[in-house]
This record gives structure tokens, sequence and C-alpha cells, in this order.
């Protein structure tokens, strides 16, 4: 816990916000191979975070950690003062059961590459069939809030259709409005325009502007968009070879970097 | 010529008709049995417990590895003897072989349907912070089942034909009564044999039509790996 | 388990496993039988005569949708009494044409399948180089077709060797038969078709570890990896 406080300390000195998830010395490794090789990372609620990097460099499974997708091989994650990956018992920290995951995870909200909307759903049903059973809201209420939701991203008057019906870019829509439902605290964003065709990258875009705008909830997006990182991200987070090689406000890292490797990575971009 | 096999057809018809009640009831029996066990027995093989996916995993190659026929023969005549009491009748028999070797069978499709949803299906409902039997009731097994349903047509035409193997222990399905009218009357055998393949068939094309349809059904709305 | 007696099982079993070769032999003959008609199938459905090709997939349906046993049945009991045509038949013989015919209807689908499966840009390219059409079979198309159908292939192998104790029911004395005999002649079913039970499992299970390993060898070979990884990207 001492490791926690300290942590938390630092943090209140440079800001007032209590963070809303910390990071501590967390290692992944697949394998033999390390992707991950000590992330040490605090975000604050409504903080607005871009994560930058060649491929390979453990971005993704940053946030796919938090997501609990993919477990840490060490080191500790904190969402909202609970202990993610871990619980006590007797005073001392065990690994989590499913049921703590599912606890914490709740405040987490997460959009794919690959949209992975449920098929055989309409996208009405994508959208509330979480909020009923894991929230355990009214059909109701989940309906018209999804409903709502969808027209926010543009879709409400594709609430019957199938995903199968949808663009990429479309799809990609919904996959936000069905993460947004559920109110998580902390978004995250794996690459969402990647798998796009170039023309709908746009669209996908301005509905992460409008949330991020909204400003409540704290945004994790791993991105190759530099434009956008430097237009919506309070902060960019250049990661290589497994670790956190620079950060600061967009204005520095993507305008002004001072590592040598950002520097080539940043120019390959913009030729 | 034509005429006595008109005349035979006329013969055979309403005897062969009442065979046809218990090869249906021996169908529709075995085949919800035969459905059932591939769920439980498809689920148990991807359980955490290890004791568990070991017995299923026994079970399901015992059954795969060996002949419908000698399971119904043991099931038939083994059982009483090892266990000094009778299954109590040739029904239970002949619909409990049926439907355990087919189970076995089909458990793969469960298990293998299951396996081939989109991993990203998981990691969506996970992110929707669903529990590990939410996702499997409203994420997997939905899309799942839906790749099931050909195989599971496919395999209800072999368990019709598989029926046929009751009439072994004695059940009056309609090869039964085929070997008994060929019996009294040689000459007319082809007729009769054909008569009752005829019979089969036409149970058989409903379900044929059904498997088509399953199979244009399934290609919608799965997301596989 | 107090009914179990081992002495009844060491003196079946040596009696029993005699009709192995039978079970084996019969299996195999089926199965070449089955290869070779499925082939006939596999052409004659790819006749391009409407009213022809309607005709060959109903009866190819008709044999493959009734059951084998009901045409055993009929080849060795009445096709002798069939007019003109009818001839006696030994049960062995019976049996590979009764189950041999069922079968080859499912091969040629595994035949189709793997002629199916060739790219059409494979046809497009050998039109495109002029080649002959015996050339375009034998050099292009069969050559890719045939690798991916021989797991399949060897598949039927297996589960026609489960389906041929069937012929014991018309006087094929395989190990099915000899078991049921000496169960008729002392009453005792339990150790014999228990001994049944155990070489089939004892032979199946090992054929089926060998084909799932020739099917993985198989896709790592022709690159299904690569398929399936393209529609993984595709997902929805």
């Amino acid at each position: 816990m001492a490791e926690v406080e300290t942590a938390s300390t630092q943090y209140t000195a440079a800001n007032n916000a209590e963070p809303i998830v910390k990071y501590l010395d967390v290692h992944k490794s697949f394998g033999d191979v390390e992707v991950l090789k000590g992330i040490n990372l605090e975000i604050k609620p409504a903080e607005k975070v871009a994560v930058i990097g060649p491929s390979g460099s453990g971005k993704t499974t940053i946030i796919r950690m938090l997501m609990t997708l993919e477990k840490p091989t060490s080191g500790k994650i904190i969402v909202d003062g609970n202990y993610l990956w871990h619980m006590e018992k007797d005073g001392k920290l065990v690994p989590a059961n499913e049921k703590h995951l599912r606890e914490v995870r709740g405040d987490i909200g997460m959009v794919f590459q690959h949209f992975n909307l449920f098929p055989h759903m309409t996208i009405l049903e994508n959208c509330m069939t979480a909020p009923i059973h894991v929230k355990k809201e009214d059909k109701q209420t989940a309906k018209q809030r999804s409903i709502e939701m969808l027209e926010k991203v543009g879709l409400g008057d594709k609430i019957d259709n199938y995903p199968s019906q949808l663009s990429g870019g479309q799809k990609q829509r919904v996959a936000m409005a069905r993460a947004l439902v559920m109110r998580p605290k902390v978004m995250l964003f794996d690459e969402v325009t990647s798998a796009l065709d170039p023309e709908l990258v746009g669209e996908v875009l301005e509905v992460i502007r409008d949330i991020a705008k909204e400003g409540e909830m704290a945004m994790v997006l791993v991105t190759h968009e530099m434009d956008f990182a430097l237009d919506i991200a309070d902060r960019v987070l250049f990661l290589d070879k497994g670790v956190i090689a620079e950060q600061g406000p967009p204005s520095e890292v993507i305008e002004n970097p001072k590592n040598e490797r950002l520097q080539n990575f940043l120019h390959r971009f913009r030729s | 010529m034509i005429s006595t096999l008109i005349d035979t057809i006329i013969d055979v018809f309403p005897i062969l008709m009442k065979g046809m009640k218990i090869t249906i009831v021996v169908l529709v029996l075995s085949s919800i049995f035969a459905y059932l066990f591939a769920f439980i027995a498809g689920l148990c093989r991807m359980s955490q417990n290890v004791l568990l996916r070991k017995f299923t995993g026994f079970y399901v190659e015992v059954f795969r590895g060996t002949s419908l026929i000698v399971q119904l023969f043991w099931l038939y005549y083994a059982i009483p003897m090892l266990f000094g009491f009778d299954l109590g009748s040739d029904m239970l028999a002949g619909v409990l072989a049926i439907a355990l070797n087919y189970g076995a069978y089909m458990s793969e499709i469960v298990r293998g349907s299951i396996l081939s949803v989109a991993e990203g299906q998981t990691e969506a409902a996970t992110a929707l912070n669903m529990s590990r039997f939410q996702r499997m009731r409203l994420v997997i097994l939905p899309q799942a089942i839906r790749m099931m349903l050909p195989e599971f047509g496919n395999y209800l035409i072999l368990m019709l034909k598989s029926t046929s193997l009751v009439a072994l222990i004695g059940m009056t399905d309609i090869l039964y009564y085929g070997n008994i009218l060929r019996g009294g009357n040689i000459s007319q055998g082809p007729t009769i044999y054909l008569l009752v393949l005829v019979f089969y068939f036409i149970l058989a094309l409903p379900l044929i039509a059904l498997t088509k349809k399953l199979e244009k059904m399934s290609k919608k709305g799965v997301a596989v790996q | 388990m107090s009914n179990w007696d081992w002495e009844v099982f060491f003196d079946a079993f040596p009696m029993i496993i005699q009709g192995l070769g039978i079970t084996v032999g019969l299996t195999i003959a089926c199965y070449i039988f089955a290869l070779i008609f499925g082939f006939f199938w596999t052409v004659a459905d790819r006749i391009p005569i409407k009213p022809i090709h309607w005709v060959i997939r109903w009866i190819m349906e008709f044999i493959r949708s009734t059951p084998p046993l009901v045409q055993l049945f009929f080849i060795f009991y009445a096709w002798p009494v069939v007019p003109y045509v009818g001839v006696a038949l030994d049960p062995f013989t019976s049996a590979v044409i009764g189950l041999g015919l069922h079968y080859s209807t499912y091969i040629s689908e595994v035949y189709r399948s793997g002629i199916e499966g060739v790219a059409p840009g494979q046809w497009e390219a050998s039109t495109a180089l002029n080649l002959s059409t015996k050339q375009k079979w034998m050099k292009v198309i069969l050559p890719q077709a045939i690798p991916p159908t021989i797991p399949m292939l060897g598949n039927y192998l297996i589960i026609m060797f489960k389906e041929v104790p069937l012929a014991s029911t018309i006087g094929v004395v395989g190990i099915l038969h000899l078991a049921n005999d000496y169960g008729a002649q002392y009453w005792r079913y339990l150790e014999p078709l228990t001994i049944v039970a155990i070489l089939f499992l004892v032979l199946s299970y090992p054929s089926a570890i060998l084909i799932n390993k020739l099917e993985k060898k198989m896709n790592q070979r022709f690159n299904k990896k690569d398929v399936l990884e393209e529609t993984k990207g595709a997902a929805i």
C-alpha cells in the first residue's frame, strides 16, 4: 500500500485531482518477449491521453491490460483507488478473481480496431444488451438511452439494422455508442481508424472529437493520426521498445520532439 | 407384370405405414437426446474442471471410436448381463444407443463452433463487463448455434438412417415390417425393399430441405475467427 | 461388475479375433469400391445436359439419404429375384457393393469440394497459358485439388470401418458376427461384445489421431492461416 500512497502524493502535488488510473511498474511478456518493461503512468479524470509509437512498441498492450484482456506479468494497476488485477485478502494482496475484476473494470470502456460488433444483434440491441444484463437497467430506460446515444453518433435512423448492413465508419460509430451507454469513467480507443477506408476516417474522428469536448470522461487513444492527437490530446505518450520514451503536451512531443527515435518516427509520418 | 407390381404396392403400403410410427418416434426421441448430450458433452469438454473434461473426453472417444451397431447390441444384450438388470425396453436401448453415439459426434460440432466464434466477440463482451456466463449466453452461443445448425441438420438425416438398426433388436419399424413382408413373399422382395427405401427417402426429404435452409440462415449473423 | 467373467473373455477373444481379417478386408474392399464409384458420380455430375444432371443428382440423393442397412438387404435378399438382371451374390460381395455404393455418394462430394476448392484464377491462368483440357486437369487442377481431400478421404476410411459390421446382418463373418455367434451359443454377450468394441476402438482411435495430424499438416502447407487472417480482418 505504501507504494500507492507515495505515487498519489506525488500526483496531488502536481495536480489537484486524484488520478483515475495508475500503472505502477507494469511489465508484460508474451513468452520470452518482454513487450512492456516497466510502465509508470497516471491518468487524471477527464484527461485525454494519446499513445503513439512504432508497431510492436506495446501501445495496444497497455490499454488491453486496463480492459483486463491481457494480464500483466508483474506490477500493479489501480482504477479509481482499487487494484485491478489484485485484491486484498487477510491483509495480503492476492490475484483478483473474476468477481473482483468485474467490479473494478466497470469503470472502463473500450472501442476496438475491428469494431467487434455482435453480428447477431441489431444496432440497438448491440447498445442496450449490456446496460440491461450487466447494469440491470430496466429495458425501457436502456432502450431510450441507447437510442439517444445512437442519435448522438448520427445513426438514429439505423437502429434496427444489423451490423453487416453498415459501412466500416458506421460500425465504428455504433461501437462507440455501445461503449458510451455503459457510462465509463475511462474510455480506451485501440487504433479505431486503422481498419477503415481512408474516406471513412473523418466521420469517426469527428465523433471522438465530440465525445472529447464533453470532457467528463478520461480517454486513452492508441492512434496513428498525429494531427488528430495534436488536436484533442492533453498529453501525448511516445512508447518505444516497451518504455515510455517521451511524454508531454502534444505541442512539445509532436511539434518539438527531443527523443531521436521519436523524431524519426514522426518524420516517417510527415513525409 | 405391372398389375402385380401395383397389387404388391397396394398390399405392402399400409403395412409399412404401421412401421412409420416407430421410426418417427425413435427419430424424434433419439435426436432430442442426442442434441442434449451434444451440448452437455461439448460444454463439459471446455470446462476448467480437469476431471470433467477427461471424463467427457473418454465418453466422446469411446462412442466415436466404436460402431453404432456394436453399441446398440452392447446396450441391448450386454448391459442386462453386466448389471443384472434390463434397460426395460428395446425402445430405451435403441434411443439411448443412437443418442449416445450421435451426441458424441455432435459434441465436437458444439465445441468447434464455440471455439470458432471470433475472439474479438469475447473481448467486446468483456469490455462491456459481461460475466463469463453472460458472454456465453448473450454473445457466443447465439452465434455458435447458427454455425451448428446446418451440421445438426445433416446429422438428423444420418440419425434417420440409423433408426433402421432398431429393427435388429426387434422393434417394429419400417424395416421390420419390410423384412416380415419379404419373408412371406420372397419373389416380391425387390418391390418391398424399394418401397421401404422410398419410405425412408420421403422422411428424409423435409430434413434435406431443412438442412439447406439452415445452411443459408447460418451464413448470416456470425463473426468467424 | 460382478457378472464380468475373465474366463469367458479369454475364451472368446481368440475366436473373435479370427474375424478381424474379414472385417478389415471388407473395409478396404468397400473403400476401394467407393473411391472408384465416387469418381464415376463426380464425372456424371459434371455432364452439362440438364435432365441427365438432374437424374444423377436425385439418384445420388436417394442413395445417400436412405439407410445402408436396407440397401444391404435389397442387394443380398432382393437382387437375386429381380427379373432378367438379378443374380445371387455372396454376402461379402453384396456388402462391398451395398456399402461401397452408399459411401461412393459421400466420396464424390469430397472430390467435388476438392475441385471447387481450386481458386478460379487457376482455371483462368491455365486458359491464358493455352493449356489443353488434359494438361489443365493433369498439370494444374488435380495436383491442387487432390492433396486437401486426402484427410477427408482418410476420415471416410475410418467411418466405413465402423459401418462394416452392418454386413454381419447378411452373414459376413467379421468380428461382430463371431461375437454374436458366441453369444448365442453360450448365452454370454457381455464379454464378446465388449471385445468387439475394444477392437474397434483400438483400431479406429489411433487412425483418427493420425488423420487429424495429416489434416493439420495439409492446412499448414496450403496456407489456410492466411485465409483465416483475412477473414479476421473483415470481422464485424
